[in-house]
């Protein structure tokens, strides 16, 4: 046991540094004053002061459109790939098919941006489709990213679930669909939402994909933030800050309990 | 309908997303990037023109030049290496031995603790970024801590430095490193580390003889989940990182959002592409091999 307190304490350093300045934004966010560095006095004021702040509130729900538009597609698409990842065994072309699918995990943002901007300008001046950039290319840019992160979370799932039960009802003279739709999806439904969640909050937190993929008229919430924080801390931020910090860790416990192993 | 047909069925919509959406994107980005730049949207001159009634590729390899032979390009690239490289490292040293606690601690507690390393990464990145500003400015949270505690007279420059775009990458990235190394440290047989101490190794030594080098793979996996995306890194040295820390995504941001240079972006983008590509593909091929055997 003394090796696991001898572990401990830097566990518990690691935490407070990543807990420590989220911590302070928190209680921040309540402070009275305008200054965002001494803390003079208990106050929500800048919880109204964000609420009636048209641009970041309205970025705020473009940003949640777009983020459950593209998880839900990233979600289709992931699902697929990891189902396909699990279950085909080695199937030809199984190995680019997997490092196509993993690469966006890795892959800079800057150039993840720039690439598909260039794309869409060049299917505008071939096919006039998309016609201009806004919340749809957006969408359309964080749905590829958010599916390699999908399928990593669902091919994980059903890799820990052997195949028998499939087996099974296939034996039992059930479609194959069927069997996909009924037996598989079912077992991997924890995955399939943790995967959505976390797609979702991707989405919610991308800046620099969205600067470049984006059109005028639309910018979502990071785009706002960023321009703000340019000129300058307001405590307004902090109480958004303490807002995610709080929707996050509730859809994170949810995701959690989804999640938790079950003794059948 | 065939069991290949129908494996084809499930395939075929993420394979066609893909290719369209992320491989396709590449090629255009490395055709680009031997474009011209130009006035007008978009702001560079088609590589396929009709010239005296014959269709001809003009290539303009001026951009690829230019980050050849300005020094100012290729410190970029350079520094960027550098930063993501000590960034990584920095990670593996604050994130190992997290790692390590939540791999040795009783299983039910491994869960909840796994989950308090990756929620800061699920808020908001540029929020948290927001906090490290409020906390290193020069009437910061920090510096009002140090001058309370008389332990500085003037308040220091904190941010806008190297060591502020340092802590903010390892803040922003720990969690990329954590994840692997637990993944990997969690699959060892404690019973190695019993029958070592059994033969008298005192703990530094199985450390070293054995958890480290089965660790590796874990290393080597969270070493580049953080090198990989922290070359291209923007927010971090934008926001926190001096006027000096000219990485190469912040480069790449002033040349296509201020200079509206698409194809000299698109050049910078290539060749760091083709930089990274090569290391990836090296990791799959070594660790993937290893692992499907």
């Amino acid at each position: 046991m003394r090796r696991a307190s001898r572990l401990a304490l830097p566990l518990g350093l690691g935490f407070a540094f990543l807990y420590l300045p989220i911590l302070l934004m928190v209680l921040f966010s309540f402070n009275d004053s305008r200054m965002v560095t001494s803390f003079t006095g208990f106050s929500t004021r800048w919880y109204a002061a964000l609420w009636n702040n048209d641009a970041l509130t309205g970025a705020l729900f473009l940003s949640l459109r777009i983020a459950a538009v593209s998880a839900t597609m990233a979600t289709i698409l992931g699902v697929l790939a990891g189902f396909a990842l699990a279950r085909f065994g080695r199937f030809r072309g199984r190995p680019l098919f997997a490092a196509v699918m993993a690469a966006p995990l890795v892959m800079p943002e800057v150039i993840t941006g720039l690439s598909l901007l260039l794309l869409f300008v060049a299917m505008e001046q071939a096919f006039g489709f998309p016609a201009g950039r806004g919340a749809s290319t957006v969408a359309i840019a964080h749905a590829t990213f958010g599916a390699a992160y999908v399928a990593v979370v669902v091919q994980a799932r059903l890799s820990e679930l052997d195949a028998s039960l499939e087996d099974a009802a296939l034996d039992l003279g059930a479609r194959p669909w069927a069997v996909f739709f009924q037996v598989t999806l079912p077992l991997a439904a924890p995955a399939v939402g943790a995967g959505w969640l976390l797609a979702f909050t991707l989405s919610l937190d991308d800046l620099v994909v969205a600067s470049f993929v984006s059109g005028p008229g639309a910018s979502t919430l990071p785009m706002v933030i960023f321009s703000a924080v340019r000129l300058g801390l307001t405590p307004e931020l902090y109480a958004l800050a303490t807002l995610l910090v709080l929707a996050v860790s509730v859809a994170l416990l949810l995701a959690w309990w989804l999640l938790r192993p079950r003794r059948a | 309908m065939s069991a290949a047909r129908r494996r084809l069925l499930v395939l075929l919509l993420p394979l066609l997303w893909m290719a369209v959406f992320f491989l396709a994107p590449f090629a255009i980005v490395l055709s680009i990037a031997f474009a011209e730049a130009a006035e007008g949207l978009p702001p560079y001159a088609p590589l396929l023109r009709w010239v005296d009634g014959a269709l001809t590729l003009q290539l303009n390899f001026q951009n690829l030049a230019l980050l050849a032979e300005d020094s100012y390009y290729l410190d970029a690239y350079l520094l960027s290496l550098r930063v993501a490289a000590i960034s990584a490292l920095l990670c593996l040293l604050v994130g190992y031995p997290m790692a390590l606690a939540i791999a040795r601690a009783p299983e039910r507690w491994r869960v909840p603790l796994l989950l308090l390393v990756i929620l800061p990464f699920w808020t908001s990145f540029l929020l948290r970024i927001t906090a490290w500003i409020g906390i290193l400015q020069d009437q910061g949270w920090l510096n009002g801590l140090l001058l309370a505690l008389g332990v500085i007279e003037a308040p220091l420059q904190l941010l806008y430095t190297e060591f502020a775009m340092y802590l903010g990458i390892t803040y922003c990235y720990l969690p990329f490193m954590v994840l692997p190394l637990y993944a990997s440290l969690v699959k060892q047989d404690p019973a190695l580390l019993d029958a070592a101490a059994d033969l008298g190794a005192p703990p530094w030594r199985s450390f070293l003889t054995i958890t480290l080098p089965l660790s590796l793979p874990g290393i080597v996996a969270g070493f580049l989940l953080v090198f990989i995306p922290a070359v291209g890194e923007f927010v971090i040295p934008e926001l926190l990182g001096g006027p000096g820390a000219q990485l190469i995504g912040r480069v790449l941001w002033t040349e296509f959002f201020q200079n509206r240079d698409w194809p000299l972006a698109s050049a910078l983008a290539s060749v760091l592409l083709l930089a990274l590509v090569l290391p990836i593909a090296l990791f799959q091929w070594r660790f993937a091999g290893e692992r499907r055997r």
